[in-house]
């Protein structure tokens, strides 16, 4: 190939107060190429765009750009360079029309002559064959023309490098392809793009090359008919195939009543979110979970049978009959709890204290007329807070204050407070301390054998495989597949992820 | 035992550095320490026999629990919605022209020309005025929660259109409604030499401390203000909960209106309650609430509002001009919220902070020595 290399990112180093984002991370872009850059939440993509983006100053390394070195101290400078990059959100304005967002401060000019904006607008629009007319305004364009308009105004901008975050994500099956023939035609002008996305699928239709990212260190860049789906896979989680035993330990099964019968059972489920219908069963002291990579649609599932998101089809069925779930307040009175991904923003009350923030799922259950007294919530509380050792100074420490660890032990305790039949866990062990985590996992599991069912959801395949007799396989939104009792290993969940037998 | 004391004090004096009741009770401390040092005679009360006859007690303490008392009475209400909805209702005074006209209305007949007593029943046209307040509070409530217009801009509608609306419920004729019994409400229960609208003040008060034991409204208001996510996730309603607040203010107009109105005895549709939002958000703030929303203090929101009230009495004792009032009333204003806001509060905290290294240390040599 004669492309020549137009981008080189050599030894990347970033470093924020604790954690260190980038660790000699080396990274090269050929003219005229879709290069994937791949890797798990905190592997340090985002990092590396943004320095790449003079968002982040770089501690250390160097940036070529065809050869020259180049330091980028602000996003204004790299466009200047011709690194130009499109999120996931739009940032164009909505009220604007589509040739004025193609040109609006793009040059020192302060009257515009609107004809010859429109009729170059309308030219380029033309060249890249997105289906839009000049002079539309750009809200009533659908999501995925706004992101080509984006992408149009970034280009035309003398773009050598283009940087799409994830463009893909709020986009429809159509829609994606229109926009991979935009790329391509793209790439045929020699542009070099990097493409950041979940969506392993999407790799492998227009790729060219992978880097992969780790733990914030380079993993590795592939050709892409070198590197299969599972091997990429196994890269991304940073685990070889064959490296890791089963580890499953002999823990205690639920054996009493009803041992059999489906507690939770749903059917062609689908919600607003964006998922595929999917069915779904737990049984009684069964500990099931979905996995997928991020993004793959596996909270988005829980989600639903919980009524988060609002449903649009489908039927949840409890012990054999049918219940209608349209907000959480009636899977709570089904007797479902559900602790969510993202703790901050959907979990903890941060300015309430410990005490409300472990009483207010069942306060709500017991109705709006009949408040818990004093002496009860701090029973509840106390009981509770020494149940799972949680560290607080009192009962009325505000939440915000505890470490992360503590504050999920909380929302636990919320949650177990309600004596659930089945409880759901998004990631209750993300950001915490080791000890906390095998203390959750220990609790789950003991849970279980009581009779509880419960849904566990974690990034770590080790904790599911050591907690899940049973696991739902998700991919690119909808459920691929169901992995059973033995036949938990690492490499069939990956290979499965990856869709390859 | 000496030191258990010292300790006792430090841990209480701590308690209440950190309750955020200081701010106002500072506030309030500060107002009487002026107030003695300009001129004692401020606090004096006396007996006198008012116009109707009544013997009743008068002074400037006497006119701050008095007209204070609407203020009181809206400033519940206000802390609700602030603390739900993170966002402010400026109707609330066009919303009590709206009660105050409705009552007027009702009281005075069909024709609205009955200058002698009373023609209407007074219970009927409370209970009219109450639900037109409160289906007021729920247009607003229903803008603010349900098509998520920020509150100031949804009660910026009946802000500007309720004074005329009020105006066009009694034709705009100028009413007055002579009546010893309705007089009452805003002046003097014969025999009893307090004000009457403390009373209805303090009524207001049980009432909500009744409701905020027997249900679940203030943690409910809290963890909607806090993380509204959070709260639908643990089965609440946050849209209802902000719309309930919105019309619980409203019921509070609807108070203030009857007192408004009883104390003139007439209703005067551009002045009834004007600007008593401003003061309203103001005591709240003043209570040491974050107007963003999340946890309140009722207690110190209603000592906010008392001291407004304070505040306007000493000014007028000090003969200051009642046009001139707001712009001395503005100064005290901005020194308070300066004082009580977060970057100060941070800046005390560490110097405090710092002071007790400091001694700490000189301790620490001390014990050297």
């Amino acid at each position: 190939m004669a492309n020549k290399e137009i981008l080189k990112m050599r030894n990347i180093v970033k470093t924020f107060p604790g954690v260190k984002a980038l660790q000699g991370v080396d990274f090269t872009l050929r003219e005229g190429e879709i290069h994937a850059l791949m890797g798990e939440n905190g592997a340090g993509k985002s990092t590396l765009i943004k320095v790449l983006t003079g968002v982040y100053e770089k501690n250390d390394g160097q940036i070529f750009l065809e050869d020259k070195e180049i330091t980028i101290h602000s996003p204004e400078e790299a466009q200047k360079n011709g690194i130009s990059t499109v999120y996931q959100e739009i940032t164009l304005c909505p009220n604007l029309s589509v040739a004025e967002n193609l040109f609006i401060a793009r040059d020192g000019k302060k009257i515009k002559n609107w004809k010859k904006m429109n009729k170059e607008s309308e030219k380029l629009l033309q060249s890249l064959s997105i289906p839009v007319k000049a002079t539309e305004q750009l809200a009533n364009c659908s999501i995925a023309v706004q992101q080509m308009v984006a992408i149009a105004r970034a280009v035309d901008m003398d773009c050598k490098v283009l940087i799409l975050d994830e463009p893909t994500s709020s986009l429809d099956d159509n829609e994606v392809e229109r926009l991979f023939v935009l790329m391509n035609n793209l790439k045929a002008r020699g542009v070099g793009i990097i493409f950041v996305t979940h969506f392993l699928d999407q790799v492998y239709r227009v790729c060219d090359r992978i880097t992969v990212l780790r733990d914030g260190k380079l993993v590795g860049e592939y050709e892409i008919k070198d590197l299969p789906r599972v091997q990429l896979v196994s890269k991304m989680l940073g685990k070889e195939m064959d490296d890791m035993a089963d580890i499953k330990s002999d823990e205690k099964v639920y054996t009493g009543e009803n041992a059999d019968s489906d507690v939770i059972a749903v059917e062609a489920l689908q919600s607003t979110a964006g998922i595929k219908p999917f069915d779904f069963n737990i049984k009684k002291g069964e500990v099931n979970g979905f996995t997928g990579l991020l993004g793959s649609g596996r909270s988005e599932c829980v989600r639903a049978i919980f009524g988060a998101d609002k449903v649009v089809q489908g039927t949840v069925k409890k012990d054999g009959k049918e219940i209608k779930i349209k907000k959480p307040l009636d899977a709570m009175k089904n007797g479902i709890g559900y602790l969510p991904e993202d703790r901050k923003n959907d979990g903890i009350v941060g300015d309430l204290s410990v005490k409300d923030n472990i009483i207010i799922a069942l306060q709500v259950m017991n109705g709006f007329f009949k408040p818990f007294s004093k002496a009860e919530a701090e029973k509840f509380a106390e009981e509770y807070i020494k149940l799972l050792n949680i560290k607080t100074a009192s009962s009325e420490t505000p939440i915000k204050s505890l470490s992360g660890g503590n504050q999920q032990k909380v929302i636990l305790a919320r949650w177990l407070l309600t004596h659930p039949q089945y409880l759901i866990l998004d990631e209750p062990t993300r950001g915490i301390d080791v000890g906390t985590k095998v203390d959750i996992q220990k609790l789950v599991l003991q849970l279980a054998s009581e009779g509880m069912s419960v849904t566990f959801i974690s990034s770590e395949i080790d904790e599911m495989i050591r907690t899940c007799s049973r696991l739902i396989v998700m991919r690119d939104r909808q459920k691929v597949g169901e992995i059973k009792g033995e036949d938990i290993t690492q490499n069939k969940i990956m290979s499965t992820i990856a869709g390859e037998n | 035992m000496k030191s258990k004391v010292l300790n006792n004090s430090k841990t209480f004096f701590k308690k209440l550095t950190s309750n955020q009741i200081i701010i106002p009770l500072l506030a309030l401390l500060f107002l009487i320490v002026f107030n003695l040092i300009r001129d004692p005679g401020f606090f004096e009360i006396k007996v006198v026999t008012n116009t109707s006859g009544h013997t009743v007690w008068n002074g400037n303490l006497m006119s701050i629990i008095d007209f204070g008392s609407e203020l009181a009475i809206l400033t519940i209400g206000m802390t609700f919605v602030t603390a739900a909805s993170g966002g402010q209702d400026i109707s609330i005074g066009a919303t009590a022209a709206i009660a105050g006209s409705i009552i007027a209305r009702i009281l005075t007949g069909a024709d609205g020309r009955a200058p002698q007593g009373m023609e209407g029943s007074l219970i009927l046209a409370f209970l009219v005025a109450v639900l037109a307040c409160v289906l007021c509070g729920a247009f607003n409530g229903t803008l603010v929660a349900y098509f998520k217009i920020p509150p100031m801009v949804a009660t910026l509608i009946l802000f500007t259109a309720g004074r005329s609306i009020a105006s066009w419920i009694n034709e705009n004729r100028n009413i007055s409604i002579v009546d010893d019994k309705f007089m009452i409400i805003g002046g003097f229960i014969p025999g009893i030499p307090i004000p009457t609208p403390f009373f209805i003040a303090v009524l207001c008060m049980i009432i909500t401390a009744l409701v905020l034991k027997f249900t679940t409204l203030g943690l409910y208001t809290q963890a909607v203000g806090i993380n509204e996510n959070s709260s639908r996730l643990n089965g609440i309603n946050p849209k209802f909960i902000k719309l309930l607040t919105f019309m619980i203010l409203g019921l509070g107009a609807a108070v203030a209106g009857l007192i408004k109105v009883s104390r003139t005895g007439t209703c005067n549709y551009a002045g009834l309650c004007k600007d008593i939002e401003m003061d309203a958000i103001l005591a709240v703030a003043l209570g040491g609430n974050a107007l963003g929303g999340g946890k309140f203090n009722l207690k110190a929101s209603i000592l906010g509002a008392y001291i407004i009230q304070f505040l306007t009495t000493t000014l007028l004792a000090m003969e200051v001009p009642s046009t001139a009032l707001p712009a001395y009333k503005a100064v005290v204003v901005i020194i308070l919220v300066v004082f009580s806001s977060p970057v100060v509060r941070e800046k005390m905290n560490k110097l405090s902070a710092y002071i007790k290294v400091k001694t700490a240390k000189n301790v620490g040599k001390e014990g050297e020595n």
